[in-house]
């Protein structure tokens, strides 16, 4: 139970979420109406998504300081984590964008940056299956891994800052706060942004341990 | 010091390896210059002009396939053997930095005939022909660092030439928006303040990328 604390957070934090965030009072905007609160839901995906995919190369580092099979499982499966909760936001954003901006998909700078970041990912994933020796598998998609985040990473931070955005916060657009005249929103979002992130981690942990248990059977098969 | 002069002695092989196989070099000439061909048929004879965004985006585009194509080679080509024996005797920083320098100046040479082909046979709508210049100079370093440890990865692959475009064109694309943008900027004949923190950030990720390249390269050398 001691370290298992930030489950429970998560499953709080998250029921919390999903009781607050669809019944609390949201500010009356026009176009936004009702669909704020998909703020709850869509927003945190990629701070989710970020922080598993950076445990992703945190992994892959160690993996080529000392590397073992553990490691590689490790960022494998948070990697795959990250493109899962990629799908989300982008899902929940194309809805989202649907009811107001009017389309599915529009030319934003930060939806070509979460679309650049799954064809990194699928890369890394077609990347991986393309090897038939496991530890040359496990070396060499460590270094993609590092490569693709240290390469397109900072451009996601920077690029919609260059350009203009239909996205809160960018381009001349007001931020979130501008919205949120009385901060009640924060109350519902900061707790969203850290339920989704430790759940992101829960799930990487448990596919994980998935793929252990795997690695495990296929072992005892070999001996 | 060492560094340097292994540096050198490695690209001065690649210049010699290349000057007596000329027909990879003379094959990727053709490349550009068939390239820019079916360009010219398939708009120019229609008569009329290309509009300058759509000249600017086929430019890039021309050139995002050549240096595809033409770093490609660069792992690619080289046998077991061979790096096995480079292993033994230079660092392997060496090896990497001296790709990148190899494929700068190929990508800024094979560009430099590409711009003047496509200037000739398209039309030239450039108004500020040093930006521009530089702003590709820009280009083939980044495309070069980038593209150079990415061949080193897919050379690792069974499928070598469609995990190529699929590893590299991920990453190029954020450096692409930039690098257009700013030529966009020369097309229009704008002044250079309009473009100075484009180019920075270009030149930040070029940096990036090459410290990159150069502390994980050994990792991909060792296998």
């Amino acid at each position: 139970m001691k370290n298992n604390w930030w489950k429970g957070l998560a499953v709080v934090l998250l029921l919390y979420v999903a009781a607050a965030g669809l019944l609390m009072p949201v500010p009356r905007l026009a176009i936004l109406n009702e669909s704020i609160r998909n703020l709850y839901f869509h927003v945190p995906m990629w701070f989710g998504m970020t922080a598993v995919l950076t445990a992703s190369v945190y992994y892959s580092v160690r993996y080529l300081r000392a590397p073992t099979p553990q490691l590689d499982i490790l960022s494998h499966e948070a990697a795959k984590t990250g493109i899962y909760m990629g799908f989300v936001g982008l899902a929940t954003g194309s809805i989202w964008a649907k009811y107001t901006w009017g389309a599915w998909w529009t030319n934003d700078p930060k939806l070509n940056g979460a679309a650049i970041a799954m064809l990194i990912y699928g890369a890394y994933l077609v990347l991986r299956s393309s090897f038939q020796d496991e530890q040359q598998r496990a070396r060499v998609s460590a270094i993609y891994n590092i490569f693709a985040f240290a390469a397109a990473m900072p451009l996601f931070f920077i690029l919609p800052r260059l350009t203009a955005s239909l996205h809160p916060g960018a381009g001349g657009n007001p931020a979130f706060a501008k919205y949120d005249l009385d901060s009640n929103m924060r109350l519902v979002f900061y707790p969203a942004v850290i339920g989704w992130t430790l759940l992101g981690f829960w799930l990487a942990q448990l596919a994980s341990r998935v793929a252990f248990l795997k690695q495990k059977v296929y072992d005892k098969q070999l001996a | 010091m060492q560094l340097v002069r292994e540096i050198g002695y490695l690209m001065q092989k690649d210049f010699r390896l290349e000057w007596r196989q000329r027909a990879t070099l003379s094959g990727m000439l053709l490349y550009v210059g068939s390239t820019v061909f079916v360009c010219y048929i398939s708009f120019a004879l229609r008569g009329g002009e290309l509009p300058a965004p759509a000249w600017n985006a086929l430019f890039w585009i021309i050139l995002l396939f050549t240096a595809v194509n033409a770093v490609a080679k660069g792992f690619l080509q080289e046998s077991r053997g061979r790096q096995l024996y480079y292993y033994a005797l230079v660092r392997p920083q060496a090896v990497i930095l001296a790709k990148i320098g190899y494929n700068v100046l190929l990508l800024l040479g094979l560009g430099g005939v590409g711009f003047a082909l496509y200037a000739l046979m398209l039309g030239n709508p450039v108004q500020d022909v040093p930006l521009f210049l530089l702003n590709m100079a820009l280009g083939a370093i980044g495309f070069a660092s980038t593209l150079t440890l990415v061949s080193g990865i897919a050379a690792k692959a069974t499928n070598s030439h469609t995990l190529m475009a699929i590893l590299g064109f991920p990453l190029m694309i954020p450096m692409l928006l930039l690098l257009i943008k700013v030529s966009k900027n020369a097309l229009d004949g704008l002044e250079f303040d309009a473009s100075r923190s484009s180019l920075l950030t270009l030149v930040a990720l070029n940096m990036i990328v090459g410290a990159v390249s150069y502390l994980l390269f050994p990792f991909l050398w060792r296998s």
